[in-house]
């Protein structure tokens, strides 16, 4: 069966982007599959691991459960938007420095989660992160160092 | 097997309901329940994929005289956020607050909680307790026509409601609650996170000088539908909030529910939380109102 395509234009990372795509795909592949950002990972497919997390007009969504034509007009920002230049973004730096990474396959959603609760929360604490990491599963670091890595970059701001 | 052929993401309700005239339209809104049944081929596409996500006006939480409406695209991120809710419904937004992650709450709709009709629904709880009525767009004698229909009658079964295919779901409203109404909602799992609700619960009611009245009670994931717990309502109705009516309430609570064995409970399990929940529940209004 061939799905109907359509043409959306939005801003991916900054820059304007002209894409076609089947009306029933979701936002995960074309951003791996048509626009070759790989950064944003494909784990569980169903919204239980976050490991696609990506942001939309400034709020993070799963974007294996998004449609690909919804990102018609709006912002979406993925991993590949955070450093700038050859800088990694702080929060990228903090994860490197605090040993935060193993198989690092679920780090760039936690990474994009965390950089939502940062920006949100004027009063984040170790709970309030621990919360707000919810949506994010990782098979590896135990959370221990993810959770050391996000609270320097809150103590840092301070 | 059945092909999209159009494509539609309107801007006002007006072209959307004219849209939806014809009927074979599949509507969607933050795709959060609409994705995963496709993939897994639970359902099939209309001939026309409608995204309602660009409609303006139906986002909007506004208080007008006592009457509380909630648009349908409103997120639940929009809800647990909402310093109106938190001031006319806390029970709503504690609901919210318990509503799987950040990522799922910034793009699942109220709308797309209530239409996809699950059992477990856990906006529709505390809705219940609202007295909430849905409102229903459609397109008829050249004009949008509303109908109102009150939340408790709106589902049929899992994944049905009433709604019609050439109707859209527009709004869902509630009469602010009478002073002194306290009401608690309890969703019970190994984590908050992420959790489909094996059972969920909600009573509210006024307590006044020890008497409840005016209760109302919810349930989810125990029946076909989310259901008011009718007995549970008449047990309490008038009497002293005490350790003898809770437990009559319980053990009424028990024959509301008619739970099913699935994947995430047996229905003994689930028959054992609903009376153990009701006391939970009902021990938690008394302590927020002493
Ligand atoms: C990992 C995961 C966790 C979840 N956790 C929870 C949870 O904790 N609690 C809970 O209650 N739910 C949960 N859900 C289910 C889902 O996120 C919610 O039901 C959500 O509110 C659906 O909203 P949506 O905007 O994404 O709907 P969509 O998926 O876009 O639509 C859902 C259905 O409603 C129809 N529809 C949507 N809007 C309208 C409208 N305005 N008029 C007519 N029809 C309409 C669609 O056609 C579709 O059939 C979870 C889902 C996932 C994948
Ligand atoms: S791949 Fe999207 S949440 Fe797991
Ligand atoms: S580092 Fe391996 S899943 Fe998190």
């Amino acid at each position: 069966m061939m799905s109907l395509k359509t043409q959306i234009n939005f801003k991916l990372n900054g820059q304007p982007v002209t894409v076609t795509v089947p009306v029933t795909m979701n936002t995960l592949t074309m951003l791996r599959d048509e626009l070759d950002l790989t950064g944003t990972k494909y784990a569980c497919g169903e919204g239980e691991c976050g490991a696609c997390t990506i942001r939309l007009d400034g709020k993070t969504i799963n974007s294996c459960l998004m449609y690909a034509v919804d990102c018609d007009g709006r912002e979406v920002v993925t991993i590949e938007g955070l450093k700038s230049g050859e800088t990694l973004h702080p929060l990228q730096q903090a994860f490197v420095d605090h040993g935060a990474i193993q198989c690092g396959f679920c780090i760039p959603g936690m990474i994009m989660q965390a950089d939502y609760l940062v920006e949100n929360n004027p009063d984040l604490d170790r709970a309030r992160i621990r919360r707000g990491l919810e949506g994010n599963i990782c098979r590896c670091t135990g959370y221990t160092k993810v959770l050391d890595a996000i609270t320097s970059v809150v103590e840092s701001r301070e | 097997m059945s092909e999209i052929t159009n494509y539609l993401s309107p801007c006002s309700l007006d072209d959307a309901v004219r849209a939806l005239a014809d009927g074979d339209v599949t509507v969607l809104c933050g795709g959060t329940d609409l994705m995963p049944q496709m993939e897994a081929g639970q359902r099939e596409y209309a001939s026309t994929l409608m995204n309602i996500r660009r409609i303006e006006g139906l986002a909007e939480i506004t208080l007008t005289g006592d009457t509380c409406r909630i648009g349908a695209l409103t997120t639940v991120s929009e809800i647990l956020t909402s310093q109106l809710l938190d001031e006319v419904a806390p029970v709503l937004v504690a609901a919210a607050d318990q509503f799987a992650s950040d990522q799922l709450r910034n793009a699942a709709s109220i709308g797309g909680n209530i239409c996809n009709a699950s059992p477990a629904g856990d906006m529709i709880i505390p809705l219940l307790l609202l007295n909430a009525v849905v409102e229903l767009a459609s397109w008829q004698d050249g004009a949008i026509q509303t109908r109102l229909i009150s939340l408790h009658e709106f589902f049929k079964a899992p994944g049905k409601t009433v709604r019609q295919n050439n109707e859209l779901f527009a709004a869902v409203l509630f009469d602010k609650p009478p002073p002194g109404f306290v009401a608690h909602f309890c969703k019970p799992g190994p984590r908050p996170a992420l959790e489909i609700a094996t059972v969920s619960i909600g009573i509210g009611g006024v307590l006044e000088d020890g008497v409840f009245s005016d209760v109302r009670a919810a349930m989810g994931a125990v029946a076909p539908t989310p259901i008011r717990a009718r007995r549970v309502e008449t047990t309490l109705e008038g009497l002293p909030l005490n350790a003898d009516n809770i437990r009559a309430a319980s053990v009424s609570a028990g024959e509301d529910a008619t739970p099913i064995d699935d994947v995430r409970a047996s229905s003994w399990y689930r028959d054992h939380l609903v009376r153990v929940l009701t006391k939970e529940v009902l021990n938690d209004v008394l302590e927020n109102t002493n």
